[in-house]
This record gives C-alpha cells, sequence and structure tokens, in this order.
C-alpha cells in the first residue's frame, strides 16, 4: 500500500517544520519497503468440527511459503503469513478478511474458509480489491456464475460440477459392465450433500440412462446414529449405493454398515472416502469401495507427489488432506506468477495469474492451469478408485478425462445460464 | 412421504425384524442416557445440561483402555467406572453449590462445563474424530432372525441396556437404598433430619447418572465416530425421551426411549424427509394430552 504525503499541506510554519522532519525519518523505510515482508492474510477454520481441515491447511501453507522464501520471496519480498480462525462462521471470515487488510496491512488474502464463508469473503474481496484466493470452497457458482466473478478472485479448489462429471461417468461404467440397474443415495441433508447428489446422479443417468434410483436417505449432518438408512437401504436391496458423507460421518456410516455386512450385498460409492482423514481413522475399512481422490499421495503416481505427501507428513505428523493440497497449490501459483510479472504487486500478479500454467505434483499431467475466463484451477488430478484395507488404500484409480469434463462443464454452464 | 414403503414393511417379517431391532437400538442407547438425566433431575432438581459430557467421556475412556488392553470387556468396564469417578467429583465440587441457586444459574454452570469438557477431550485427544473399531469377537456375519438381519453386537447392546434398566427399576423399587434414594427425593431435608447424608446420596446419583451415559458411550463407540462435542448431539435426543416419558420417571424414560427409536427406524421408511420432524410432532402431542408427560407423575 502506498502512502502519499502532499508537501506544504499545511501553511503554518509549525507543522511544515513537521512535516519535513517526518518525510526525512520516512525516507529510508520507504527505502526499505522493496525488501519488507509481504503480508498474506489467511482466514481458516482453526476450531469447531471442520478444525482438521483448516489446521491442514494452514499446514499446506506454511510447507510451500518456507520454499517460496527460501527461494526470494515474492519478486524479493518474503511471504508473512498472517492467519486467523474464523470458527467456521461466515459473517466472522468476512470480518477477520477485512480486518487483516484493513488493519493488519496483508496485501493479499488467501481464503481458506469452506463455501459458506467463501461467499462472506468473496464480497470482501469485491469491495476492498485485494487480490484473493479461494483455496477450499468446491461450490461450483463461486466462479461459474459470472454475476460472482471479480478480476481480482480466483480459486484453486477443486469443483462440484468437475467431481460430478467424472463420478458419473465412473460409476456409469462400473454399473454397465457390472449390470448395476438398482441404485441407492444416502447423503447428508444439507446444501453440500443435496447438491453432490443432484449432480451425480444427473451425470450417472446421463451415462448409463438405464438406472433407476430406488431409495433415497437424508441423514442429518452429523447425526451420530445411521443405522435406521442402513436398515432402510438394506431392505430396498440395491444393486450400489452412492454417498456423499464425509469426515467423521462417514466412518461411523461405515462402523454402522460393517456390522450388517452391507458393503457385501452392494457396490458402494463413497466419493469422501480416499481421504487420509477417513481413511486413517476406519479400523475395518472394507475392500473395494469406489471412491473419489480428495487426496492422496500415490495419485498422481508421480515421485514429486509422493515427494510432497511424505515431506507433508515429516513436517507435521500426519498426511495431508484434500484442503492442503489445494492451498498448497495457492502458493505455488502466487510464487511464479510473481516471478512472472516480476512483481509482488496484487494487480500485477492476478494480471500474470490469469491462464496461467505450473508445473505442480497435483496435475493430471504434472501440470496445472489458472483458466483465464473463470479464473479457476484446471487440470488438477481427478479420478476414482477403489479402496484396500492398508497403504497406499487407493492402488488404482482411474483417471478422468479432461476433454469430457470441458465439453460438459460447458453444457452445465449453458444450461443454468451462466454462459 | 412414502406410506407405500413402511405397509409393505410393516407386512414383511423381515423388514418387521430388522426395523424393530433397529429401533430397540436407537432406544436403548438413549435410554442410558436419558435414564441418568431423569433420575438426576428426580433426584436433585437439577436439569444437567451437561449430561451428555459423560457419554462422550465414556466412549474415549473405552477407547483408550481397549487400545492399551485389547480387552472390549475392560474397554467397557473403564468407560463406566470412569465416568461414574468424573461424576461424583463433578456433582461435590462444582454442582453441590448451585443446589440452591435458580434455575439459570446451574443452566450457566452446567453450559460452561459443557464447552470446558469439549475442550479438555480436544486437549487430551485432539481435535479430529477417532474411531474404536468393532472389537474381533464382533466382526462376524450378521444373525437371519425370521429374515431379518439382526448383527450379533447389537444383541450385546440390547442386553446390557436391559439388565441395567432392570436393575436400576428394582434397585430404586426394592432395596433399602432404593427407598433412601426415594426419600431423598420426595423430602430433602425430613431424609436429612433422619440421619441419613444427603449429600452422599446426591453424590452417589450423580455418579449412577454419570456411569450410565458413560456406559452408553463405550457401547456406542465400537460404532459411531469419537468427536469432541459428540455428547451434544445425543443430549438433545435424550431430553425428547425424558420430555416424553415425564421428568423424573425411569419407567417413563425407557417408554420414551424406545418410542423415539422406533419412530426413527419407521420413520425413516414411511417419512424419509420428515423423520426429525415426526420426533417433535410426537413430542408436541404428548404435551398437549399429558403436559407432565407419560409417566410424569411418578416420583424416582
Amino acid at each position: 500500500m502506498t502512502r502519499t504525503r502532499k508537501p506544504g499541506i499545511s501553511r503554518r510554519s509549525s507543522l511544515a517544520l513537521m512535516g519535513a522532519g517526518l518525510a526525512t525519518l520516512a525516507a529510508p523505510w520507504a527505502a526499505r519497503a522493496q525488501a519488507k515482508a509481504i503480508k498474506v492474510g489467511m482466514p481458516t477454520i482453526l476450531s469447531g468440527r471442520v478444525a482438521q481441515l483448516g489446521t491442514s491447511s494452514r499446514n499446506a501453507v506454511l510447507l510451500e511459503v518456507e520454499r517460496v522464501n527460501a527461494t526470494g520471496g515474492l519478486a524479493g519480498r518474503p511471504i508473512e503469513m498472517v492467519i486467523r480462525d474464523s470458527k467456521g462462521q461466515p459473517q466472522e471470515a468476512a470480518r477477520v478478511a477485512r480486518e487483516l487488510v484493513n488493519t493488519d496491512g496483508c496485501e493479499l488474502l488467501i481464503d481458506a474458509e469452506a463455501s459458506s464463508g467463501a461467499f462472506a469473503v468473496h464480497e470482501v474481496a469485491r469491495d476492498l480489491g485485494v487480490l484473493c484466493i479461494h483455496t477450499n470452497s468446491e461450490t461450483s457458482s463461486l466462479t461459474a456464475d459470472p454475476k460472482q466473478r471479480i478480476p481480482n478472485a480466483f480459486r484453486t479448489a477443486r469443483q462440484g460440477v468437475h467431481d460430478s462429471i467424472v463420478g458419473g461417468s465412473y460409476a456409469a461404467s462400473i454399473a454397465k459392465a457390472k449390470g448395476l440397474k438398482k441404485w441407492a443415495t444416502c447423503s447428508p441433508d444439507y446444501a453440500y450433500g443435496r447438491d453432490t447428489t443432484g449432480e451425480f446422479v444427473l451425470y450417472l443417468k446421463r451415462f448409463a440412462p438405464d438406472v433407476e434410483i430406488i431409495s433415497e436417505s437424508w441423514p442429518k449432518l452429523f447425526q451420530p446414529d445411521y443405522t435406521e438408512v442402513v436398515t432402510k437401504v438394506l431392505q430396498a436391496r440395491p444393486q450400489a449405493l452412492y454417498t456423499c458423507l464425509w469426515g467423521g460421518d462417514l466412518t461411523s456410516y461405515i462402523d454402522q454398515a460393517n456390522i450388517y455386512a452391507l458393503f457385501g450385498q452392494m457396490e458402494v460409492f463413497a466419493v469422501n472416502m480416499a481421504d487420509y482423514t477417513a481413511l486413517t481413522v476406519v479400523k475395518n475399512l472394507p475392500k473395494g469401495i469406489h471412491s473419489g481422490n480428495r487426496y492422496i499421495k500415490t495419485y498422481p503416481s508421480t515421485p514429486e507427489n509422493a515427494a510432497w505427501g511424505d515431506a507433508y507428513k515429516a513436517k507435521y505428523g500426519e498426511y495431508p488432506t484434500n484442503w492442503s493440497w489445494e492451498n498448497a497449490t495457492a502458493i505455488m501459483l502466487l510464487a511464479e506468477a510473481s516471478k512472472k510479472a516480476n512483481s509482488a504487486d496484487g494487480k500485477k500478479i492476478a494480471e500474470a495469474m490469469r491462464g496461467l500454467t505450473i508445473k505442480s505434483p497435483f496435475g493430471t499431467d504434472g501440470t496445472v492451469t489458472m483458466r483465464a475466463d473463470d479464473q479457476t484451477l484446471v487440470g488438477y488430478a481427478i479420478g476414482w478408485g477403489t479402496t484396500i484395507p492398508q497403504e497406499p488404500y487407493v492402488p488404482e484409480v482411474k483417471p478422468g478425462d479432461w476433454k469430457t469434463i470441458f465439453e460438459l462443464e460447458a453444457e452445465w454452464k449453458k444450461s443454468n445460464g451462466y454462459s | 412421504m412414502d406410506l407405500n414403503a413402511l405397509i409393505a414393511c410393516l407386512a414383511s417379517s423381515a423388514c418387521l425384524v430388522t426395523q424393530t431391532t433397529s429401533g430397540l437400538i436407537i432406544g436403548m442407547l438413549l435410554f442410558l442416557v436419558a435414564v441418568g438425566l431423569t433420575l438426576i433431575f428426580g433426584v436433585l432438581k437439577v436439569v444437567n445440561f451437561s449430561h451428555g459430557a459423560f457419554y462422550m467421556f465414556g466412549a474415549y475412556f473405552a477407547m483408550t483402555t481397549y487400545q492399551i488392553t485389547g480387552s472390549f470387556a475392560a474397554a467397557m468396564l473403564c468407560g463406566a467406572a470412569g465416568t461414574a469417578i468424573l461424576g461424583l467429583i463433578f456433582e461435590r465440587v462444582f454442582m453441590s453449590r448451585v443446589y440452591g441457586a435458580d434455575v439459570l444459574m446451574q443452566l450457566l454452570v452446567c453450559y460452561a462445563f459443557v464447552l470446558i469438557f469439549d475442550d479438555v477431550v480436544r486437549m487430551v485427544w485432539g481435535p479430529e474424530f477417532k474411531s474404536m473399531g468393532m472389537p474381533t469377537a464382533f466382526q462376524v456375519m450378521p444373525l437371519f432372525i425370521a429374515g431379518g438381519v439382526v448383527p450379533p453386537y447389537y444383541l450385546l447392546l440390547i442386553g446390557v441396556a436391559l439388565v441395567a434398566a432392570i436393575v436400576l427399576g428394582a434397585g430404586l423399587s426394592r432395596t433399602r437404598i432404593g427407598k433412601v434414594v426415594r426419600a431423598a427425593a420426595h423430602n430433602p431435608s425430613m431424609t436429612s433430619a433422619l440421619g441419613i447424608n444427603t449429600g452422599l446420596i446426591y453424590g452417589g446419583v450423580f455418579a449412577l447418572g454419570g456411569m450410565l451415559a458413560g456406559l452408553a458411550g463405550a457401547l456406542a463407540a465400537p460404532v459411531r465416530s469419537l468427536t469432541p462435542g459428540m455428547g451434544f448431539s445425543v443430549l438433545i435426543e435424550s431430553f425428547i425421551v425424558t420430555v416424553i416419558g415425564g421428568m423424573g420417571s425411569i419407567l417413563g424414560a425407557l417408554i420414551g426411549a424406545l418410542l423415539i427409536g422406533l419412530i426413527r427406524s419407521f420413520g425413516s421408511l414411511g417419512f424419509p424427509l420428515f423423520t426429525e420432524g415426526l420426533m417433535y410432532l410426537f413430542m408436541v402431542i404428548v404435551l398437549v394430552s399429558r403436559p407432565t408427560g407419560l409417566f410424569g407423575k411418578e416420583v424416582a
């Protein structure tokens, strides 16, 4: 931020004298400002039920910032992270974001909020014009809806609609191969659960039109007991089950479904299973659950990705989460864009970031791209595979095809009036 | 609304058996938590808002014991005994100071401890969710009774809860200690005047309530994920149970818990989008027709 000082602002000599004195004092500061640390503000969820994910976001950011600073920071200025807890409350996230910029003097924002908070921080970014990278919100409309779009906001998270297209086409291929026509769904009863399940079913039916949904269950978010929905699914006798339960809810569901031997009676598709937070917690993980990749160090199966996962584990004692790679990507992109622009200025970095492709351990082909037209990340590793009860947990992942994703995404945007 | 599914289920013995046992499981665990709540209210006249914490501690104690010893029985025992001791300390040190205070004060103390206990768990066991895992002895195929599916672990769970209910009911109505407890509930100053240490009884009842909730937590640990704050979700349902059954009534807690369990299991078939609402609707109907709850007049 620059402060303009008009000489001779006061006609009083005493004030002029003070002004002159201040100006001489300020001169060395101005000269030093080039090497001054650049403060990056980061509101995220560090307490409450999702604290584990917020913490993993912070960890990943700090890991990457250390690397960037070791090689000269952003255009010579070392990054200084200012990380604050939003407790997962949107109004608190917005307040913290504003305070980080206005009071703490942060020049860039990493918005590591869940979707509810991300939309609130987005409005702050719109208001203040500061460069903001959304790292965790996967709600498609955040970048797909032209009404939301601002030149200074980007997203390095995966996107719900991409997941649904890949999940739907993967599930359809299994459905066709194994003749799975009768499906059941069981997902948490809130916006994410409803939207994700709806989109998955939409694309499943598109790729496998004879699929029929014969039973739906909508347990409450954070419900302690799933017995009644487990037995309900058993009564319906479907051939396959889709669920987007996640975290502790998913592990509870698996433990409770396990003793009813549910996993032997149908194919189970649990999009959020292949995340270390769930994989390492479930004691009796059934073999053969189909899952989308969240973060797994074996996919993409490259030395770079494995090294990144191991480096994270070495530093923090546990494996990274889905939110970790999304946050690490934000820092990697910032560093590359700043190098390209040869500047630490938010506007110039934003300009350089649009359409930028960088090398990344998390890319399907070793690179990820910040797509220019909607400023969201594409080319990241996205695929589905089946679980085994021990490492590497998901030995083989069938990659999603980005060409298909782009085609169907364009169609989806059109049908929603986004393009 | 999916009434056809419900009717089809009621007509099939397999579905009937599965859903009924599923309702019993939910109900029995709920009963163990609710009965402590109702007992404490009946004797101490305190609405123990922090009761869910004992359920949480029971689960964590059981998990840690199971990880160290590998014994499921020891895990259950530690879950129950540990929370009993915790309940006793909590009552003697903190709750006993607010018996004379107004309800708001009691509520505030309890709520403060809801937050404190959650943070203690977060500090000791970490903020992330945990899973105890099913003991190998119970990792077996479910039983098929009349075509319905019943996991053996759940039979044990129902059995333990039922034994607890019978021992508690018989203990309170048949034994001398039971008589003293009932006397203390009815008229504490008279009981005290007769030379009975009511402080001891209060502490004992609180410990018993804590132990039952802890046992519920320990029994639930193999099938539910453990997380700070897990006590809160069962607490709300336990309150519904005690309100339906009548505050202070053990039989009411049992019937209320079983009804809630069955409403959940059959409601999820017939009214998949209104299962939660059904519970509250039932509570409203009971409260309108019998404001003291189904068995509200009985004193524990």
